[in-house]
């Protein structure tokens, strides 16, 4: 066992894992923040995608142990209090969800890709997500709350 | 009147919420007390005989609770996975159904066949366990592809089934099509692979049972559309326990696809084996399992021939398809290139007559089922290709001869020769709709231009139609399914006025929280708000049949409306009371309760609140204000419409951009018209991953699958499309209340011909699924 530490959601946590404890299973089993989904085991799907001091991360790439010390941000923490990330109102508002499985992730990343480009282009957005699957919406609707929510955070 | 976030209102969904914020609750979400992780020891082999199976090392492993194998199961009388549609083959012999135990016994069939069932306190100690069994096997000779298994001296997979066949089943008028295509002016023929694709839900499938041995009762949570059916397989032909004693539950699902709709070993080992160790057992999938067990789609071989009058008229269409079963027969895989096949070969044409014969054959690969559209995709395929080659044969332009051969929309109802009685549409109007769409017109010059830049551009279109809204019981009954298809529904008034609707329609991305609210908010005039969904649970929705074949509205909405109906009914008797008048003079309009001529009224909630605290109340009227529906519809809907695609090849590379798309589809009445474009889209998607990247791949000679990732299976991407153009036309459907017909599968079923029209278009020669950017790139230099 090793122990980790670290800022999740902004509150302090720590516990004593397995080394080969993955960041995803030490969120969705230790912390029980299950809102960090797992869909592939190739780090193809993005599913499992969180903030790791402000860069998106798939967390099953990651050792719990490697973000020892980081500031991690999951879908949990990404409201202010009962005010929704505009990421996530324009997520709701263009239908950019079905089944929702993918959303978690697709959001994480969608916030960073925002960051990095303030003034996404639909093709920026198509090429900037190819690291996230949706089987449900076909992106059509992803990439419009993208774009949304590129707007509304003052790109 | 219109009403606020009624019908026809594109109302935001009320189950975004908790998934945006990572508050929904799937499976593998879900943790109970004392609660134990299951493993499955799969087949490495795609046909071997099980010698021996050693389990002493991995008994003792650290962590091990218990392990089970197939004998466990025999010896406590647990049967096998069954097959619940019955198909008869030519010479009406009933299809062969060979054992499908959920952990195997003597033989494994498949790769990824379970063997051993591995429960510990750790999914890691489960794994590590798991490598410690000792499986003697004796490998045999396999065989994956459909064609081969056909042949003479394939290796059988099931001594049962003589030549691997399930059977050999027809439809149709054979003498007619012979005499049809003796008169024949023009023959087109074709021969067409529908590839085999995984249908991939982001959601692994998972499920977690355990057992109260206080009641005796067992409770499973499972990723399935459809919980009262996994109920009733697994008391009535698996044997686990009655169904009083038996609660599934499905929560939030993520996508299904139609691959959630099946009762599979998995689920049915982990809530059996979860009495044995005394404490719950999870099981989740990893994305391997998943290629491995998930039911695959498709997988055709298929042959036909289409015979046309000097004018370009159809006199007659001849089908015969090879249908790959895989290893053993999944819950609903008989029916699939049957009656939800070839029933649909009519199209939207005039068609005099049509005879099609289905040879459905066992292969050592993993069973195939219904995945999204399933069978009218495929139905579409042919149909949509041999048109489009037909006319290009007779030096038409491929959407003229649909417009000269269409049923026209006065001809309703219109009885076609494979048993289906279309009900309404408008063929002509949806196809000349896509065609403005898309500019079909303005192609040629943009033909010309890419030329200028080196690309090759190709137009392609697919007039599809589905049968959906599954089904009418009696129909099917007829037809060998061994299930109703009815829906059932409760409308349950609280005593302040909201309102929970149970529903036995199962949502995993359709929707349906709001789709159904918005059904209560506009004939009950109760706020959107105020109205939960319920469903997902046998033990609280009173019966359902589930979500699958685009019929949650058509039959699940129609059974809700039903409810409302009777809730309106007994409303009136409350409200005539209360306001001193005959109920035959009640009025009502979205929750209004008025007396005729005069303006005395009262709302469905004043109502609901008299019904429950029932202090002036009508002496022969039951308290109460809750009321459940069973509807059985009436006939299957048909959706129908046209498809454009327009793609653009870099001959040099290969890769095909799909440049535009246009949909133009009936799906009747429409509810909510944000989520049936979320639909389209989502169907247009995979239909494209089919046609262009996705594809199933075993090795001939040892039956591995070769596509068992991400990193080998072709997943769509956001970049491998263009935004879509989505309309609708509208003829409301006549055989159920609401008028829809169902928009969840029209999608999958339109694209895959459209997108392949396309390609042959630009290319100028016709290839197979899916047009990887290699065959492609070896077609255009060879072009």
């Amino acid at each position: 066992m090793t122990s980790v530490s670290m800022t999740v959601n902004g509150k302090s946590v720590n516990a004593d894992v397995e080394p080969n404890t993955l960041l995803v299973q030490f969120i969705r089993e230790n912390l029980r923040l299950t809102g960090t989904h797992v869909g592939c085991d190739t780090s193809q799907c993005g599913a499992c995608t969180v903030h790791v001091n402000g860069d998106s991360v798939k967390s099953c790439t990651m050792l719990a142990v490697q973000a020892d010390g980081s500031d991690v941000t999951t879908i949990e923490g990404l409201a202010s209090g009962d005010d929704l990330h505009p990421m996530q109102t324009a997520f709701r508002e263009n239908h950019g969800l079905q089944c929702g499985f993918c959303t978690p992730g697709m959001i994480m990343s969608a916030v960073d890709l925002v960051k990095r480009n303030p003034n996404p282009t639909e093709e920026t957005i198509r090429k900037e997500l190819e690291g996230n699957i949706c089987r449900c919406t076909g992106y059509h609707n992803i990439v419009k709350s993208v774009k949304d929510a590129s707007e509304k955070m003052g790109g | 009147m219109s009403v606020e976030n009624g019908i026809g209102v594109s109302v935001k969904r009320k189950e975004d919420q908790r998934f945006i914020t990572g508050n929904g609750k799937y499976l593998d979400d879900i943790n109970k007390f004392g609660q134990t992780h299951g493993h499955f020891l799969r087949s490495p082999y795609a046909f071997a005989k099980i010698k021996n199976i050693d389990l002493s090392a991995a008994k003792t492993a650290p962590g091990v609770v218990d392990i089970f194998t197939g004998a466990d199961m025999t010896a406590d009388g647990i049967g096998g996975l069954i097959c619940g549609w019955g198909i008869n083959s030519k010479d009406g012999s009933p299809h062969v159904a060979p054992p499908h135990p959920c952990l195997a016994t003597d033989t494994v069939k498949h790769v990824g066949d379970q063997v051993a069932f591995i429960v510990a306190e750790t999914l890691q100690q489960a794994k590590d366990a798991a490598e410690l069994i000792d499986v003697d096997y004796e490998e045999l000779k396999s065989v994956t592809d459909v064609r081969q298994a056909a042949a003479a001296g394939a290796p059988q997979v099931h001594e049962e089934a003589a030549g691997n066949q399930c059977y050999d089943w027809e439809i149709g008028d054979k003498a007619a099509v012979d005499a049809a295509f003796t008169n024949a002016h023009h023959i087109t023929k074709i021969d067409l692979i529908n590839n085999r694709v995984s249908p991939n839900p982001m959601e692994p499938r998972a499920a977690l049972g355990e057992y109260d041995p206080g009641t005796g009762e067992y409770t499973l949570h499972t990723t399935s559309q459809n919980p009262h059916v996994a109920r009733l397989l697994l008391s009535a032909f698996v044997g686990v326990a009655p169904e009083n004693k038996l609660r599934v539950i499905a929560p939030d699902v993520g996508g299904g696809f139609g691959t959630k709709i099946f009762l599979y070993a998995e689920e049915t080992t982990a809530v059996w084996a979860s009495k044995r160790v005394g404490r719950p057992i999870k099981w989740t999938a990893d994305r391997s399992e998943s290629f491995l067990t998930d039911a695959h789609g498709r997988d055709h071989a298929t042959h036909a021939e289409m015979a046309f009058d000097a004018d370009g008229h159809i006199l007659g269409f001849r089908v015969s398809t090879k249908a790959n079963m895989g290893a053993y027969l999944s819950t609903f895989a008989s029916a699939v290139p049957t009656y939800l096949y070839a029933t649909l070969l009519n199209g939207q044409y005039k068609m005099p007559c049509i005879y099609a014969e289905v040879q459905a054959l066992f292969t050592n690969t993993t069973p195939v089922d219904a995945y999204r559209g399933a069978g009218r995709p495929e139905a579409t395929y042919v149909v949509e290709r041999i048109m489009e080659r037909a006319a290009r044969d007779m030096n038409m332009d491929p959407t003229e001869l649909r417009l000269k051969n269409f049923i026209q929309p006065d001809a309703y109802p219109y009885e076609t020769p494979v048993i289906m009685t279309y009900d309404t549409g408008d063929y002509p109007l949806t196809m000349t709709t896509a065609k403005d769409m898309i500019d079909y017109t303005g192609f040629a010059a943009r033909k010309a231009k890419s030329a200028a830049n080196g690309k090759l551009r190709g137009i392609g279109s697919s007039a599809y139609i589905e049968a959906c809204g599954i089904a009418p019981s009696a129909a099917v009954g007829s037809l060998g399914a061994g299930v109703g298809l009815w829906e059932s529904a409760e409308v349950r008034f609280n005593p302040t006025g909201s309102v929970t609707v149970f529903t036995g329609s199962h949502s995993h991305g359709q929707g349906h929280e709001t789709t159904f609210a918005q059904l209560i908010a506009d004939q009950l005039g109760v706020p959107f708000e105020s109205i939960e969904v319920v469903h997902g649970d046998t033990t609280k929705v009173p019966f359902g049949m589930g979500t699958y074949g685009s019929r949650s509205l058509a039959v699940g909405g129609s059974a809700i409306t039903k409810a409302a109906d009777k809730i309106v009914e007994k409303a009136k008797k409350i409200a005539a009371h209360l306001m001193e008048a005959s109920a035959d003079d009640i009025e009502h309009s979205h929750g209004v309760f008025s007396v005729a001529g005069t303006d005395k009224q009262l709302t469905i909630g004043e109502i609901a609140f008299a019904a429950y605290v029932p202090h002036n109340y009508p002496a022969d009227l039951e308290p109460g204000l809750a009321e459940n529906a069973f509807y059985d519809p009436l006939n299957f809907t048909f959706p129908a419409g046209t498809h454009i695609a327009e793609v653009e090849i870099d001959p040099d590379t290969g890769v095909v951009e799909v440049v535009d798309w246009a949909a133009a589809d009936d799906f009747g009445n429409v509810i909510n018209p944000m989520i049936v474009e979320g639909q389209v889209h989502g169907g247009v998607a995979q239909g494209i991953g089919q046609a262009l990247l996705e594809g199933v791949v075993y090795d001939d000679d040892s039956g591995q699958l070769l596509t068992g990732s991400y990193m080998d299976y072709c997943m769509p991407r956001a970049d491998n499309f263009p935004n879509f153009r989505v309309e609708t036309t509208n003829t409301p459907c006549p055989s159920n209340p609401l008028g829809v017909k169902g928009c969840g599968e029209a999608g999958a079923i339109a694209a895959p011909a459209a997108l392949m029209n396309a390609i042959t278009d630009a290319l100028g020669k016709e290839i197979d699924m899916p047009a990887t950017s290699e065959k492609v790139w070896r077609a255009a230099q060879n072009a």
